[in-house]
């Protein structure tokens, strides 16, 4: 009941929803920076929502299935799952795929988005600290012994077996193609900017830089003006929040965000949004709407429908041919 | 100027997940003690939506689920509670810390000494005068900020923030003290280490204290510290104060 880690791939981690009711203890949040990826994943492999799955960002790991069977869903990426099983075959991403015992999964490089989820039927059968396996790799905790996946690790899952019945698929992966821009609400600290620089801000494009981690995302574009200084008095973080530290570059906070922070946050990115922002690659260009509060509210309505209606639209994937199944009772030959 | 009163309080928006109610701009503890009782009423009414409360030195950031409460919602159940009166505090824990205040754990000791112009050990004598009240958390996970301290503690950060500081280093700055709980970037004066982990991992609850509890501290020696921390492994080692 488990997988075993072949090649770990780029810092991957296990990751669910996180740890939002312990922010009074300075324990930052984390869970997925694009947690409606994982929703979807999950969906797919007849899991509740919630249940954790592995965060990729770049380069995906390779592992040997060690259970009976083993069903698997990637969403995130167009980047087909390669199965290494004597021949090698390959399925396609946004459906789900039954796995036997011994197959070697590949993910490889899926670096066409921020970050893809990889789900499993089941779940992991890992601890949980303060009501989450999510992993927070600065303080230790969670996932799998705190940190990311190394090759040999073998991660246990919950169940020895795929239940038996047919694959899934997501029927458009919209999430992959949306832009326009992200949608802000003013605040907590507007009022520590000049008014031109609050208009430069939803005027300008800015670009992800290469310094984007789990814990933010460093931007880079007109430099914005602080009007009383960049030193506040500490307060509360949510993810989101759009701080502007003295070198004037903003900053986008995710997941593994501090829970307190002295500097300035101009806006907030909208919830309906944060999911967009953990997809965001290096290079990227960005622009910023200004919305109210009640229009943010009105816009997570719409995105939670579209999310179950997604869901409840998945269609029958076409079946998987078992070219080892069919080569063994000599229905073809010399395949590929 | 700041003197905190029920009707100073200002509304600020931090998305359509948060709501921060900001009480001052300033650090001052009567400030933070009213931003603490507000948290207190706030919890108790167990407001459904709520996901947690998060006291700062001046404000209070509550989180909450935009699907089950609006934000115009949460307002109105808010704003009444603001005027209560309520005393403070039922779960509040008095703790006991053993403090090594020695050369190897202290780096900055002689530093502080000079700045201030009192001895080490006048230092020592003054860190533990004071049971203090953990303000809030944050900067890192059990990470207390703690006050006030006398006033002689009342000087400036490092000009030069060091980029490693080992855990279990108690620091001081403006009167406030902390404990690092894990390696981190920090700017305060590392005066002493505490043998209590007051962030690990590996317990069921990783962190130790909360805003609200009180805090204590007296000195040992090196060859104490290593004891203690024998002790503390093996469960032997009690650091809550019998009231």
């Amino acid at each position: 009941m488990a997988i075993k880690i072949i090649d770990p791939g780029f810092n991957v981690t296990v990751q669910d929803f996180g740890r939002p009711k312990f922010q009074h203890l300075g324990v930052p949040v984390s869970g997925a920076i694009a947690p409606t990826l994982l929703r979807l994943a999950n969906a797919l492999v007849s899991n509740t929502e919630y249940e954790a799955g592995l965060e990729i960002r770049l380069m995906g790991p390779t592992f040997e299935v060690l259970c009976d069977s083993l069903r698997i869903a990637l969403v995130g990426t167009s980047t087909p799952v390669e199965i290494i099983d004597g021949d090698i075959t390959f399925q396609p991403a946004n459906q789900s795929i039954k796995l036997k015992k011994g197959q070697i999964v590949k993910i490889g490089n899926v670096s066409d988005s921020g970050t893809t989820y990889l789900a499993f039927e089941g779940g992991f059968d890992l601890p949980k600290t303060y009501d989450s396996m999510s992993t927070y790799v600065r303080a230790g905790i969670g996932g799998y012994k705190g940190r990311p996946l190394l090759a040999g690790d073998v991660v246990p899952l919950k169940t020895n077996s795929a239940a038996a019945h047919g694959e899934l698929k997501l029927n458009d992966a919209w999430f992959l193609d949306e832009n326009g821009p992200l949608r802000v609400i003013l605040g907590p600290q507007d009022d520590y900017f000049s008014s031109n620089s609050i208009e430069t801000f939803f005027d300008s494009k800015y670009s992800v830089t290469t310094e984007a981690d789990r814990m933010g995302i460093r931007l880079d574009g007109p430099k914005l003006q602080h009007s009383k200084g960049y030193n506040i008095v500490s307060d509360g973080i949510v993810t989101g929040a759009i701080q502007v530290p003295g070198t004037g570059q903003p900053i986008m906070l995710l997941a593994d965000h501090q829970t307190t922070g002295g500097y300035p946050k101009l806006g907030t990115i909208i919830s309906a949004d944060i999911s967009r922002l953990g997809l965001l690659c290096p290079g990227a260009e960005v622009t910023f709407q200004q919305i109210t509060v009640q229009e943010a509210e009105q816009i997570l309505v719409e995105q939670e429908l579209k999310i179950k209606t997604a869901i409840g639209n998945f269609k029958p994937a076409d079946p998987w041919l078992d070219h080892q199944a069919l080569y063994n009772e000599n229905l073809i030959s010399g395949f590929m | 100027m700041n003197t905190p009163s029920r009707n100073s309080y200002r509304f600020l928006f931090a998305g359509d997940s948060a709501l921060v109610i900001q009480f001052g701009e300033t650090v001052d503890a009567s400030i933070n003690q009213h931003v603490r009782k507000i948290s207190a009423i706030v919890k108790r009414e167990d407001i459904e939506g709520v996901v947690d409360l998060v006291p700062t030195m001046r404000s209070l950031m509550i989180h909450y689920d935009p699907l089950c409460i609006s934000q115009a919602e949460l307002k109105k159940f808010i704003t009444p509670l603001l005027g209560r009166e309520f005393t403070l505090d039922d779960d509040i824990i008095r703790w006991r810390i053993p403090v090594c205040y020695e050369n190897e754990y202290a780096p900055d000791i002689e530093d502080v000494s000079r700045s201030l112009r009192v001895s080490a050990s006048e230092i020592i004598k003054q860190h533990t005068s004071v049971e203090l009240e953990v303000f809030m958390m944050g900067f890192l996970p059990g990470f207390p900020y703690l006050g006030l301290l006398p006033e002689i503690f009342d000087l400036p950060r490092r000009v030069e923030p060091r980029v490693h500081v080992p855990p279990r280093s108690i620091s001081v700055a403006a009167r406030q003290t902390t404990i690092y709980t894990i390696d981190s970037p920090g700017g305060w004066h590392l005066i002493g280490q505490t043998p209590v982990d007051f962030y690990d991992p590996n317990r069921e609850n990783p962190v130790l204290v909360k805003a609200g509890d009180k805090v204590a501290f007296f000195a040992i020696d090196s060859k104490e510290y290593s004891a203690v921390r024998r002790a503390l492994k093996a469960d032997e080692y009690p650091l809550i104060m019998d009231c």
